[in-house]
């Protein structure tokens, strides 16, 4: 029987929500807000809320100065294809490690895990090279590469965790029927799953397009992602926080919006076992 | 008939071969600034004239150190033109990995650059980075606010100087501050600022020796003079000041006077972003009575080819363009004389509408005060003015600065801070085999 929750309780839990939810947020709100301000108005002291002569100057400084489609693309394909890649590998990985395990699956889980732990400077020299030798450097594909390795572990845990909460029986009912492997990874196991690989999914786009290590380090002019946009807005000797803002509005707006609208799934497939 | 048709299409095949063999795409790694920035608008000039088209790589000022030092050290390739400072490139010129460009044409005209730029910028005699823009330190003040105090700023001010005018101006009750100065810590931050000032009082970073002179009088009084300025006369939170910070303040008519980068004078004095521009005044970077040497402090961004770019002689072509005379008439003709890359060339300074900008001069004679190959009043066996032009310096000059950041914001002393700074300069350079 569900608890009885009082309306006081309720209104403290929605404010404490609400709160901590804005609190999180308040760093994106306060970039979007200082897009649409001056130079001036960006260093303010006092720093200006919502009273200040808002303008669209620095999208259209940034739409002229920077070639923002060419960035886009880049970040969709290189986010997109190494998400779509860590997939196709991380789920008969999984599988096998929820359904078959060893003796050693633990350990294994453990060692992937654990290279998630090395400072990703540690290996850049390295990598730097075998990309110079393999004619990868400033080219999607390599870096679509890299961020699929990089990811993979997290994609395999993810749905590790989540295969585990399927009952091993329905696949073994599966294979009575005769299903074959191929047949129970993608009519059964797969559709049962969707929540989990969703959310996994959704989740690596996300770090994808974030990640700002290797995507400034292994690129040039024409693999250059959205990180790169962002960085390119900086300056040494000048004001340029209004412009940087326009700049990191746009390259998280795709993002952002992507969220909003698959929330629901996000976090269906983030709680998914949570309760039983 | 086959036959004229074989050879139209065998002389159109090698006419776009020719073509394409000479029309190469250059990639240039630079950073975000103004001049630069009005480069990439006007490129369109260099294509017309050479047919070589242009990538350009932005990048935040440590991360294209960071990245070209990357690239050349493991023969990447990425970079065909890259933009770099005057600490650099004699560095990386000793490394072989500069392209010489001593070989560039006589029309280019290479003893117009100035010749402190022209030193800064230098190996053994051979010019490796053509300079863009370059600039000097010296100090901006409110004529209106001093004026209001009964003082009057001399062109070549001592520290006492300074002191006083800070002292007089401050209005902490109004929000007017004597003096904003750099106190983030940073080998390009507060150190480029910190090094200029122990420079003017007779200190020096090591003796011909490489022994680190932190621990020297000369040292103690430079730095406790820095901070009681900072610390008395300075705005709230000036441990985390850096140029664009202060340059917002002043923007904001917050400070008195402000000494820093001379190329801060045209976004000061710019009355779409100052609120104060028809009110600065600029004056020499200060020095100790007596001291010879000013504070003043001498940086170029510069443009340098990558030793193993595939595409040396359009790189070549475009450093030429770039950094030439005819580039500067052509800022000059689109955005007026006020934009164009200051502190390169002397023939710019000779250009009767250039002199009529009102910080012309100053940072010509400001430029003109500095000397990279003889810094200090000691001898010292380095180059440079506010750095030390050695691989170590970036490690020891950050280290030193988040010591003095700390001494701004009260955390510690003067004594503690300097101590600090000599013991971890001494490690660094011993563990470095000096």
């Amino acid at each position: 029987m569900a608890r009885a929750v009082t309306t006081r309780r309720k209104t403290i839990n929605t404010v404490a929500a609400w709160a901590i939810g804005l609190l999180i947020f308040f760093p994106i709100l306060w970039t979007i807000l200082t897009s649409f301000k001056t130079e001036a108005q960006a260093i303010n002291d006092p720093p200006l809320f919502f009273f200040f002569d808002w303008t669209l100057e620095n999208y259209a400084i940034v739409q002229e100065r920077s070639n923002y489609m060419r960035f886009l693309w880049n970040s969709v394909i290189i986010a997109g294809g190494s998400t779509f890649l860590g997939v196709i590998i991380g789920v008969p990985a999984a599988w096998s490690m929820a359904f078959v395990p060893s003796r050693r699956t633990k350990d294994i889980l453990l060692w992937m895990l654990s290279t998630k732990m090395l400072p990703a400077v540690g290996v850049l020299y390295p990598i730097y090279l075998l990309f110079i030798k393999l004619g990868l450097l400033d080219t999607r594909f390599g870096l679509t590469i890299v961020l699929m390795l990089i990811n993979l572990p997290i994609i395999i845990w993810m749905l590790y965790t989540y295969f585990k909460e399927i009952p091993g029986e329905i696949l073994e009912a599966a294979r009575m029927d005769g299903a074959t492997l191929k047949e129970e990874i993608l009519y059964i196991l797969t559709p049962m799953a969707i929540p989990g690989i969703a959310s996994t999914v959704l989740l690596n786009i996300i770090l994808a397009w974030n990640e700002a290590f290797w995507t400034l380090n292994l690129t040039a002019a024409k693999a250059a992602p959205l990180t790169a946009f962002i960085a390119s807005y900086s300056s040494p000797e000048g004001l340029f926080y209004a412009k940087l803002s326009a700049a990191s509005t746009m390259a998280i707006a795709p993002i952002l919006i992507l969220g909003w609208f698959s929330q629901k799934q996000l976090v269906r497939g983030l709680t998914f076992g949570a309760v039983k | 008939m086959y036959l004229k048709n074989a050879l139209c299409a065998a002389t159109a095949l090698t006419l776009i071969s020719t073509t394409g063999a000479f029309a190469d795409t250059i990639t240039i790694a630079t950073v975000n600034n103004g001049d630069m920035i009005r480069m990439q608008g006007l490129a369109e000039d260099f294509t017309a004239k050479t047919g070589h088209t242009l990538e350009w790589v932005t990048l935040e000022e440590n991360v294209l150190r960071q990245r070209v030092t990357q690239d050349i050290a493991a023969k990447g390739g990425q970079f065909d033109v890259m933009t770099i400072g005057m600490y650099e490139t004699p560095i990386w010129a000793a490394n072989e990995w500069l392209v010489s460009l001593d070989d560039l044409p006589a029309s280019y005209d290479k003893d117009d650059i100035l010749p402190a730029m022209r030193a800064g910028l230098s190996h053994s005699g051979k010019l490796f980075a053509a300079p863009f823009y370059g600039e000097s330190s010296m100090i901006m003040y409110r004529t209106d606010l001093i004026e209001k105090a009964g003082l009057s700023m001399p062109d070549a001010p001592t520290w006492s100087d300074v002191a006083a005018a800070a002292k007089a101006m401050t209005d902490k009750d109004n929000e007017v501050y004597g003096v904003c100065l750099r106190g983030k810590a940073g080998w390009g931050e507060n150190m480029a600022f910190i090094t200029t000032v122990a420079n003017s009082f007779g200190a020096r970073w090591f003796d011909e020796n490489w022994k680190p002179q932190l621990d020297t009088p000369e040292w103690k009084e430079a730095v406790s003079f820095y901070n009681d300025l900072l610390t008395n006369y300075g705005p709230p939170g000036a441990s985390t000041n850096g140029f664009n910070e202060n340059l917002a303040l002043f923007q904001q008519g917050k400070c008195g006077m402000w000494i820093d980068a001379t190329v801060a004078a045209s976004f000061v004095t710019n009355p779409n972003d100052s609120t104060v521009a028809e009110k600065v005044g600029f004056a020499l970077a200060p020095n100790k009575e007596g001291v010879e040497k000013r504070a003043n402090w001498l940086w170029a961004w510069a443009l340098a080819i990558p030793a193993g770019t595939q595409k040396e002689a359009a790189a070549k072509q475009f450093v030429e363009w770039a950094t030439s005379k005819d580039y500067i008439e052509l800022v000059a003709s689109k955005e007026g004389w006020a934009n164009v890359p200051p502190g390169a060339r002397t023939s710019l300074y000779e250009n009767p509408e250039y002199q009529k900008v009102p910080f012309a001069k100053m940072t010509l004679d400001s430029i003109n005060a500095a000397n990279p190959d003889s810094p200090t009043v000691k001898p010292v066996p380095y180059v440079g003015i506010q750095y030390v032009a050695i691989p170590e310096w970036a490690g020891i000059g950050t280290a030193a600065g988040q010591e003095f950041s700390a001494m701004v914001a009260g955390q510690q002393s003067v004594d503690e801070a300097l101590a600090k700074a000599q013991a971890n300069t001494a490690e660094e350079m011993e563990a470095a085999g000096y």
